[in-house]
């Protein structure tokens, strides 16, 4: 039998195939559906149109309004109300509602529902995130989205892989965030057009299941169909009490002789903090190359880094500092918010003179909560920075790490984040 | 008459085809007066029933939004040229029923104006202003049985 990698093996087991090799086609059983705001109100509507009312398994779909909650005017408000009934009609075991939502890649995980060697599909494009946890997991519209509730089965093309090796260890300032900066910069945002990254090596040791979770978060930013770390003891100890539902998970790992499209070597002991300049992700700069470019927002938030080490970091550099820019911070999900809020972080960003909201995309995609004016700029813990990716077509998004966005909201412009640790 | 917009651009994304701020609704007449703002504000005027976009590499990349092919369909364009697209929309077009056509090096064998034909059956473009023949990469059998139906939840249906 042929070697196979992670991501082969998931899809081949989620396929009833005994192996697989890269183009193969699978029928893969589904093991975790997430549902948001934007993309399942129209497969709702789909699956009425055409006369199909079932649900495959109300236990494996998990649902909460993201990116317009709270409902920001009635047009959203109306997508929550067919997001709402739909749940609530279909007794949707994992249905998130207000006072529970929060940002979908942040909240399932926190939440318990991602296990690893499982296929996760959602109807977002940064669904890649839940691969951290060793499963394969991709973004699909919502004819797809539709078709999965329906029968808990979608085609895939077997994605080659590539391997990043992640060598040496992070100094300090320097984060998660500027790792996967780095790899989109070198390889491009096709560079990883239809294929899987696995992400390896002695790095990953020191990094947490929330820092690892922003590199794979980004791996569509590479044009990857999914982003994958292995299991390893971090995953066990994060997971240990928290799943919902079943308690037990298969684990893969990549066969030592498996097959790679390409192998790369990342030293991120010789990394620095990065920017990706507009518009696209993979325009990264070192902090040296563009320290002192004024600003006029910061935002601190979202599935890429609204997590609570994220808070802790931005915390750590605004204590006792002000902001000279709009700064906006927002927890991804009410447990983070709850427990910023115990941790004092709060404070801080107030007496920061930051503005705190409640969990929500907002302005992540140019919602609403932080919406940018024609010709203004914003250093942004997010991971895209399209044209008009969070307001006027002629605004732009620098994306860089919390604490980069700490530092620069404190001087106003692009700041390296390392003077202030 | 189809006429052929091109524009000589790579990695056209989705929040170019259909900003987010348009999001708030899944209607297709809606999502329609907005295909292509942010990349040129003026494509619905100028597009005519059955008119081409042309681009080139990795043309919808970006978020997951179905919206953004709606906003195509809803906009009456007859196709999409690109030297090759994103993952996730390709998936979408075929999914809707849209044949993504996908053509190395179309932004320079075509010009913008020029009246196209397309051939889906053999895989051929004819352009009648340059009067040339051009091909493109057909798509796989599997993917081509569900365009034929009109897209995924059809061909579900045709199945059972
Ligand atoms: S936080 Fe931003 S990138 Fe993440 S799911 Fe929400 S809109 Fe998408």
């Amino acid at each position: 039998m042929s070697k196979m990698t992670i991501t082969e093996k998931i899809l081949a087991r989620a396929g009833g195939k005994a192996s697989v090799k890269p183009g193969d086609l699978v029928n893969a059983k589904i093991d975790m559906i997430m549902c948001h705001d934007v993309t399942t109100p129209p497969a709702i509507s789909m699956l009425k149109e055409h006369g199909i009312d079932k649900v495959f398994d109300r236990e494996k779909i998990a649902v909460t309004p993201d990116h317009f909650q709270p409902a920001k005017d009635i047009k959203s408000a109306e997508l929550h109300k067919r997001l709402d009934t739909w749940a609530r009609e279909k007794d949707i075991t994992y249905y998130y509602p207000i006072g529970k939502a929060g940002v979908c890649h942040a909240l399932l995980p926190e939440q318990g529902h991602i296990r690893p060697g499982e296929v996760i599909i959602g109807g977002d494009s940064h669904t890649c995130t839940y691969g951290a946890f060793g499963a394969f997991s991709t973004g699909i519209g919502s004819t797809d989205l539709a078709a999965a509730i329906a029968t808990g089965v979608l085609w895939f093309k077997i994605p080659a892989s590539m391997k990043f090796v992640l060598n040496g260890k992070l100094r300090p300032g320097v984060y998660s965030k500027d790792v996967i900066l780095e790899v989109i910069r070198r390889i491009g945002t096709d560079g990883a057009l239809y294929r899987a990254m696995e992400f390896v090596g002695p790095a990953l040791k020191t990094m947490s299941m929330e820092a690892r979770m922003t590199i794979t978060n980004m791996a569509i930013e590479a044009g990857g169909k999914n982003g994958i770390i292995g299991f390893d003891d971090i995953t066990k100890d994060y997971l240990s009490g928290r799943l919902k539902g079943k308690t037990e998970y298969t684990v893969f790992e990549s066969d030592a002789d498996a097959e790679y499209f390409s192998t790369d070597e990342i030293d991120c002991s010789r990394l620095e903090p990065m920017v990706a300049f507009p518009h696209l992700p993979s325009n990264g700069k070192t902090i040296g190359e563009c320290a002192g470019l004024a600003m006029d927002q910061s935002y601190i938030g979202s599935c890429t880094n609204g997590r609570i080490e994220d808070l802790r970091v931005a915390a750590q550099i605004l204590k006792g500092r002000e902001v000279a820019i709009r700064t906006i911070v927002v927890p991804a999900t009410p447990v983070i918010w709850k427990q910023a809020m115990d941790e004092g972080l709060f404070d801080v960003f107030y007496a920061a003179g930051c503005v705190v909201s409640a969990p929500t995309c907002g302005a992540c995609l140019g919602g609403f909560m932080g919406i940018l004016a024609e010709g203004e700029k914003c250093v942004s813990t997010t991971n895209r920075n399209f044209v008009g990716r969070m307001g006027h077509p002629k605004s732009e998004v620098y994306l860089a790490s919390p604490a980069t966005a700490a530092a620069s909201a404190v001087e106003g412009k692009l700041a390296d984040p390392r003077k202030y640790i | 008459m189809a006429k052929a917009h091109v524009y000589k651009r790579d990695h056209v994304n989705t929040d170019e085809i259909i900003p987010a701020r348009y999001l708030n609704t899944d209607d297709t007449a809606e999502l329609a007066k907005h295909c292509m703002e942010d990349l040129d504000g003026g494509f619905v005027k100028k597009c005519r029933p059955g008119d081409i976009i042309v681009c080139g590499d990795d043309f919808g990349c970006g978020s997951s939004r179905e919206h953004a092919v709606w906003s195509i369909q809803g906009a009456k364009v007859g196709a999409v040229i690109a030297h090759s697209f994103a993952r996730i929309f390709y998936r979408n077009c075929i999914n809707c029923g849209f044949y993504p056509i996908e053509m190395p090096d179309a932004v320079n064998k075509i010009n913008d104006g020029d009246e196209l034909e397309i051939d889906y059956k053999n895989g051929t473009i004819n352009n009648k202003t340059q009067k040339k023949t051009l091909k493109f990469n057909a798509l796989p059998d599997f993917a081509l049985a569900i365009v034929h139906d009109g897209g995924l939840l059809e061909h579900i249906k045709n199945q059972k």
